[in-house]
């Protein structure tokens, strides 16, 4: 078997000081496919980073360095389109839909004047050679197949956990996968004003999380607007917190102030791919679906029984949410308390 | 402080979005409304400035046929003046041409600020807004939540994947907006007489200085080759709740799915 691609650039942003996870799916899938594969960093860590890259198919680990606190977006961008043009050039850049890869991806795109497929859930190379890329349109209920007749390099946005490293088990990376990446400087380019004119004067973070991450939690409880009028989401949180699973929201309903953002599950926000997911009061807008249409098994709550979710899901309460979810979370705890 | 506002005019999104079964496009015909992402925008673009204490909004659409609900609705919340781009040759246009558009469009206009929706309703692909800015030269914050002047630059609240921060960045510049970022006012009557007579510049692809062929179909360098329905879910059961026992059936799956 041969590769279906030369070089495949892979950028990684860093979490915490490790490889993000979104990331390292997408070496895993680009180990399986290309020959060679680069990981694409910004910040001061790469060389903290470097074993982990190695470990996932990462030949190398292209860096701007530190950024201090400026916002990416434009930096690393004209980075990589200079290096690019000095002839370092890979046939494909994955990007993970993050905020600033998103940023990046899209300067990038005018730079080099090549399109962005972005929501991309698979890519495979025609025999022409050219990259298809699938996206899924209308909440998921259609998959179009998309082609980029600009050439080399196609910018893609990847949804999470869309490649699978399945085909990781072939691969070609020649790197040896117990060497770490080889560190190498990504020099940004005098880009006047751009590079620094945004600074993050602040970072806040978010209150800690109790319980299990969207992304581990074996059941998800989800609120939508149908919860309401008024905000009832600590009912949502304690019936999380009983299951031992997480609490998500709508993106009305963290617009209306009841959730942060990063409990968002949607297109913009997070994806899950839990056993059990109960929404209530969500009716089901392409935009939520696309974030949440994996889980095993879909329970809705709603008053809209032809709502969109309500007709995809596996059980559907037609009923206020408000007042299902109040009695599920007393009979749930009076099944943690009572005699086993 | 002028400011210019990207306004996409959409379909109902109400209605099921679909593909052309010909041409592979997002179909955009039918009535189009202003996309409640972009009326957003608006509002937060007349907020700014309000605090700058002078200053106009105009507002920047590309559309088919001369569609101009969506820039009238803006008009009404009172934004001063709009442009419309609007040719049969745009047609099929992909996000990168979009953005060249609006950015030929913008350019003559020179403002200090350029706001747009951080995605769309219909095609949330996000990528134009940023793509814009790189054509304009801009500095740009995406996913702002919350914005203000101070000392004449930007202060923004961005919304990160991990919290909220503190942004800022000095004019001229473009931001992103999330749909909670604020709550649009409604229109006065005033506003919609005044809005029926607001100056709406209508340019062609060619005022714009660009060829029939960098735009539209033939201009655009992704396209969709076929489609498919995906493997959907299949409904399941369906009961009503009767205010005591409809909650029951969720503790059986509960129950069987091991989480009791």
């Amino acid at each position: 078997m041969t590769p279906v691609l030369g070089r495949v650039w892979v950028v990684v942003q860093s979490d915490s000081g490790r490889p993000a996870t979104s990331g390292l799916e997408l070496l895993g899938w680009a180990r399986g496919a290309a020959a060679v594969v680069d990981a694409i960093h910004w910040g001061p860590d790469a060389e903290a980073m470097a074993p982990a890259l190695g470990a996932h198919g990462a030949a190398r680990v292209l860096s701007t360095g530190d950024l201090g606190d400026a916002l990416p977006g434009a930096a690393v961008a004209a980075a990589m389109a200079a290096r690019m043009g000095c002839g370092d050039a890979p046939d494909v850049v994955l990007f993970s839909p993050t905020h600033d890869q998103r940023d990046i991806a899209g300067r990038l795109s005018a730079r080099l004047d090549r399109p962005v497929l972005a929501n991309a859930v698979t890519l495979s190379v025609a025999d022409d050679g050219g990259v298809v890329t699938e996206h899924e349109l209308f909440g998921g209920t259609t998959v179009a197949s998309a082609r980029s007749t600009a050439g080399p390099p196609h910018l893609v946005v990847v949804r999470p956990r869309s490649l699978s490293a399945a085909a990781a088990a072939t691969a070609f990376s020649s790197v040896d996968a117990g060497r770490p990446a080889a560190v190498v400087p990504l020099p940004v380019p005098e880009i006047g004003r751009l590079a620094t004119a945004a600074q993050v004067r602040c970072r806040g973070r978010a209150v800690p999380r109790v319980g299990p991450s969207l992304d581990e939690a074996p059941v998800v409880v989800a609120a939508g607007r149908g919860l309401g009028p008024t905000d009832r989401f600590e009912l949502v949180e304690e019936l999380a917190r009983l299951l031992g699973g997480a609490p998500a929201a709508t993106r009305a309903a963290v617009d209306a102030g009841w959730a942060p953002f990063t409990i968002q599950v949607g297109q913009t926000g997070r994806t899950v791919a839990p056993e059990v997911y109960l929404a209530f009061g969500i009716s089901g807008a392409a935009q939520h679906l696309i974030g949440m249409k994996s889980a095993r098994t879909i329970v809705a709550v709603d008053t809209d029984p032809d709502a969109p979710l309500m007709a995809i899901a596996d059980l559907a309460v037609v009923g206020d949410a408000a007042s299902v979810l109040t009695r599920l979370v007393d009979a749930v705890r009076a099944r943690r308390t009572g005699p086993q | 402080m002028d400011v210019a506002v990207c306004v996409k005019q959409i379909p109902d999104p109400a209605v099921p979005g679909r593909l052309d079964a010909s041409a592979l496009t997002l179909v955009r015909t039918g009535a189009l409304v202003l996309d409640a992402a972009d009326a957003v925008g608006v509002e937060l673009a007349l907020r700014l400035v309000e605090q700058a204490g002078a200053g106009t909004v105009t507002v920047v659409s590309m559309a088919p046929q001369g569609a101009m609900v969506g820039l009238r609705a803006a008009l009404a919340m009172g934004a001063a003046a709009a442009v419309l781009v609007s040719d049969d040759a745009l047609a099929g246009s992909d996000a990168l041409i979009t953005a060249k558009v609006l950015a030929a469009a913008i350019a003559r206009l020179g403002p200090d600020l350029v706001v747009a929706g951080t995605e769309s309703t219909d095609g949330y692909t996000g990528t134009m807004p940023v793509q814009l800015a790189e054509l304009l030269a801009l500095p740009s914050i995406t996913f702002v939540r919350r914005a203000g002047l101070c000392d004449g630059a930007l202060v923004v609240e961005r919304q990160g994947e991990d919290g909220v921060d503190e942004v800022t960045c000095p004019l001229p510049a473009l931001l992103t907006v999330m749909s909670g970022a604020a709550v649009p006012r409604y229109p006065t009557y005033s506003g919609i007489r005044a809005a029926r007579l607001a100056p709406v510049s209508v340019l062609s692809v060619a005022d714009l200085g660009l060829a029939a062929d960098q735009v539209g179909v033939v201009g655009s360098r992704q396209r969709v080759v076929s489609a498919r329905p995906a493997v959907g879910r299949v409904a399941g059961v369906a009961v009503a709740d009767d205010g005591a026992v409809g909650h029951l059936p969720i503790l059986e799956v509960l129950d069987r799915a091991g989480l009791l």
